[in-house]
Order: C-alpha cells, then sequence, then structure tokens
C-alpha cells in the first residue's frame, strides 16, 4: 500500500508577486512579469529583458550579507509555506522533517562578484562567506537550518527539470519512510549579464526587447526563445495521515512522479519527446490514474521554437486530445530550477480553485498546437486531477500528477 | 588613536558584518562568547579592522585576539 503524500503549505516569491497570493491573483489576472534590464550592464546584451522579482526579498541585513540571492528567495518561500502548513506548532520530530531543495545554476552571482573582488583587491579580500554562498545546496541547507530539519537536506540539479525533480524525491523521501514532511522546492536568481550572455549565446532566448510583456509567448509561431526569470517555488508536503490528524488545511494530493532521462544530447531535447512520454506514463502509473482522467496540464512550453510543439505531440499520444493545457512562463518567464516548483504550485491551486491560469500572448497558435490551449484567459472547471511537466538540459524529464483531496 | 576611538572603530565593524549592538562592544567582551562572532565572521572583522586601522594582522595572531581588549592592545601597538 503506498503511502499518500498531500501538499500542506504553499510559498512562492516570483516576478508576479512577493507570495503566493500575489502571483496567483497576477496569472489569473494574465499579468506578464516581464520587463526590461534598465541596468547599466545591460545596454551591450543582445537580450535585455528579464522577468525579475516583484519584491525584494526581505531577509535580515546581517543574515542577508551571508547569502546569495537564490537562497535568500528560497529562504522567503520556505518561510511562507511553512507558515501556510500551520506546522509550527504542530510538535513535529525534527527528525522526520527533510528538505529537497534545488537550484539549476546556484550561486552564480556570489561567484561573479567575488571574482571582480578577487581581481580588483587580491585573494585576501575574498569574502569567507563565498563557498557556502555559491554552493547549490546552499538554499536547502539555509531552510534546513532555520526549520531544524534533521531527516536530510537533498538538493538534485537537473537545470530546468530541477523544481519538480526536487517535489518527486520529497514524495519518495516520505513514501519510504524517510520523513513525514518534506520541504520541497527550486530557487533561482541569476539575471546577471554573464548567464544572460551564455544563454543568448545558445540562440535559446527571447530577442523581442521592445516588447518585453510579449516575449514570452508558448506555442505562439511568433516565439522566438525563452524569458529569464528569477524566484522560488516551496511547498510542504505531508504524509496524508499526519495531516488529516491534525486537522491541516490540505491543497491537494500529490499522487504520482515519473522521472525518465533521454541519453541523446547535453541539451537538445530528444526530437520526438520519447524521454518525456516515458516520465508521463510513468507518473500515470504511479499515481494510478489514466490518461483519461487528467484535465489539465502545465506544459513545460518554454518559449522556444524547438521545445513547444513536440510537447504537445507528446501530451496527445499519452493523454489524449481533452486536456486543458497552459503555460504559465508566459507569465512568468522562464525561472529555470525553480520554474518546476513554481509551476507545481499553479498546478495544485488550478486544482484547488477549479481554474486554469491562462496562457498569454498566444495571438496566432502554431501548427501542431492541437490541443485546447487556455489562451488569454483563466478557464474555470473542475479539476479532479492534473499534470506539471519540467524539462531540463541534459536530458532530464520530470512529470508530477496531483489530484483533489 | 585613543584605545576607545579603536573600541568605537570595531564597534562599527562588529555593527556591519555581524549585527553586533555597538553598546555592547567593551574592551572586556569576548568576541566569540560575549558577542557571539562566528569564526567566518571573525575573519571579515579582521580583514574590515586592518583596512580601517591600516594595520596588518596576520592569521596565527587573530587566535589571540580572544576580547574587544585583546584587538585593541594589538592595533594600538602595531599602529605606533
Amino acid at each position: 500500500m503506498t503511502v499518500e503524500v498531500v501538499v500542506t503549505g504553499l510559498g512562492a516569491t516570483t516576478p508576479l508577486g512577493g507570495d503566493v497570493a500575489s502571483t496567483w491573483d497576477a496569472m489569473l489576472a494574465g499579468r506578464s512579469g516581464v520587463s526590461a534590464l534598465t541596468q547599466e550592464w545591460a545596454a551591450q546584451l543582445p537580450v535585455r529583458i528579464a522577468a525579475q522579482l516583484a519584491v525584494e526579498p526581505t531577509i535580515d541585513r546581517v543574515q542577508a550579507r551571508r547569502m546569495d540571492r537564490s537562497e535568500q528567495v528560497a529562504l522567503v518561500a520556505a518561510r511562507e509555506a511553512w507558515a501556510d502548513s500551520g506546522l509550527a506548532d504542530a510538535n513535529l520530530d525534527p527528525e522526520r522533517l527533510g528538505v529537497v531543495v534545488g537550484t539549476g545554476i546556484g550561486g552564480a552571482t556570489t561567484l561573479l562578484a567575488q571574482d571582480d573582488i578577487l581581481e580588483a583587491s587580491g585573494p585576501r579580500r575574498v569574502s569567507p562567506h563565498t563557498v557556502p554562498m555559491l554552493m547549490p545546496n546552499g538554499p536547502a541547507a539555509w531552510i534546513g537550518l532555520e526549520f531544524k530539519a534533521r531527516a536530510g537536506v537533498h538538493s538534485p540539479t537537473s537545470a530546468c527539470a530541477t523544481g519538480s525533480e526536487s517535489i518527486a524525491w520529497a514524495l519518495d523521501m516520505i513514501r519510504s519512510g524517510r520523513a513525514d514532511v518534506v520541504i520541497a522546492g527550486g530557487t533561482e536568481s541569476v539575471i546577471h549579464p554573464l548567464p544572460i550572455a551564455g544563454f543568448a549565446s545558445m540562440r535559446a532566448m527571447s530577442t523581442r526587447n521592445d516588447e518585453p510583456e510579449k516575449a514570452s509567448r508558448p506555442f505562439d509561431r511568433g516565439r522566438d526563445g525563452f524569458v529569464l526569470g528569477e524566484g522560488s517555488g516551496i511547498v510542504v508536503l505531508e504524509r496524508a495521515d499526519l495531516a488529516r490528524a491534525r486537522g491541516a488545511k490540505v491543497y491537494a494530493r500529490l499522487a504520482g512522479a515519473g522521472m525518465t532521462s533521454d541519453g541523446f544530447d547535453i541539451v537538445q531535447p530528444e526530437p520526438s519527446h520519447a524521454g518525456a512520454a516515458r516520465a508521463v506514463a510513468k507518473a500515470l502509473k504511479d499515481a494510478g490514474v489514466d490518461g483519461a482522467e487528467i484535465v489539465h496540464v502545465n506544459a513545460h512550453a518554454t518559449s522556444t521554437p524547438v521545445g513547444d510543439i513536440p510537447e504537445i505531440t507528446m501530451l496527445r499520444t499519452v493523454i489524449g486530445d481533452h486536456p486543458v493545457v497552459t503555460s504559465t512562463k508566459s507569465m512568468t518567464g522562464h525561472l529555470l530550477g525553480a520554474a518546476g516548483a513554481v509551476e507545481s504550485i499553479a498546478t495544485v491551486l488550478a486544482i484547488h480553485h477549479g481554474v486554469v491560469p491562462p496562457t498569454i500572448n498566444l495571438d496566432d497558435p502554431d501548427d501542431g498546437v492541437d490541443l485546447d490551449v487556455a489562451a488569454h484567459k483563466a478557464r474555470h472547471m473542475e479539476i479532479p486531477a492534473a499534470l506539471n511537466n519540467s524539462f531540463g538540459f541534459g536530458g532530464h524529464n520530470a512529470a508530477l500528477i496531483f489530484t483533489r483531496a | 588613536m585613543t584605545r576607545d576611538e579603536i573600541v568605537a572603530g570595531l564597534a562599527e565593524i562588529l555593527e556591519e558584518v555581524a549585527g553586533v549592538n555597538p553598546d555592547d562592544v567593551t574592551e572586556e567582551k569576548s568576541f566569540t562568547e560575549d558577542l557571539d562572532v562566528d569564526s567566518l565572521s571573525m575573519v571579515e572583522v579582521v580583514v574590515a579592522a586592518e583596512e580601517k586601522f591600516g594595520v596588518k594582522i596576520p592569521d596565527d595572531e587573530v587566535q589571540n585576539l580572544k576580547t574587544v581588549g585583546d584587538a585593541v592592545s594589538y592595533i594600538s601597538k602595531a599602529q605606533a
């Protein structure tokens, strides 16, 4: 008998809002979080737009100087999720509390800033906090420290699939009995000229610099790449029997997960999306849910010319022609390691409130978009079960299935 | 510089680096036990003090600087 796992807490800080409520309201209103980069360094770049945080992270000044921005946003989101779960007053044994929070890139901005100091002032001026600030397990470690998690603190790293993979590993941690509660999700904050130049050199990013709000346009014929975003999404996962026993508010059930790898190319997805299809099929089997029951999909769709259509084709094959699909990246931009986590929150809230957030900027659906995409406007509907997809550079595929609790 | 001036300068550094209340910084206080300065922050304090007071504080000297007073004496001697 598989252990049932539910979502009892949500936290986020995104380009749309400083918390879950404001992010969700902005999604339903179809607002874009993308704006022009007005920093001086942006002028030389081919890409001068990004989805920057709506609200600067609120961390105590002294603590903040020891934390990379990706760690700060993760802690802000984790604090919200933890408060939302009500577990602070539940006398949870710390040895039953775990953390699984990853990042795609880690503390790159710290690394680059400290390198500037090294070049300008020499090694003695390099901050002793450099290593804990740039290590990719730093965000998870800070969260573990804050909530005294002692069942294990882990940091999966799988580029843009990180947020979803973290949630999948957290599910495994509870099912296998290693923890009763896990704080899980992803974080990213690398809006800096070097990562932007790197992605731009791959020709992966939108250069619609004159129309920032229209730049992220998944499934649209005019899409020309993703828009880099920053932020964090964190969920609290809990063993269902314990959540019910303490009378917790339950948003949804995390019914199953599927993770596969392409074994094909370091960055290109396998063209037939066979690896992604296997992830979705595994998640369905794991959840004990039939494809026909999945009425909503929060797609990975990043707004790149190569990525969006094969995902639609794959969904048609594995799920069927009935789901209402959306890509919230049209509003948040692409949060890389946080994407799967923020999109899991959107999926959970879609189930909880019975509404699919829109895909904005979908003015002219490209050839092959032959599923019902919630273009422009939120769609109110009953959602008993939904799927969230995330795929990452390196050939990582993660699929999560949430159901109404 | 007088000892009081050095204490005031150290208090400024300690507030910036470790959030220590400047009123708590007096000569008899231990950095680690009384002021809660951890080892990484102590490294920052030392580097900032070198800059502020124009002195060199070698790493093997730092372990002898247990109290604010120890640091004041060292800096005062090094400045002379």
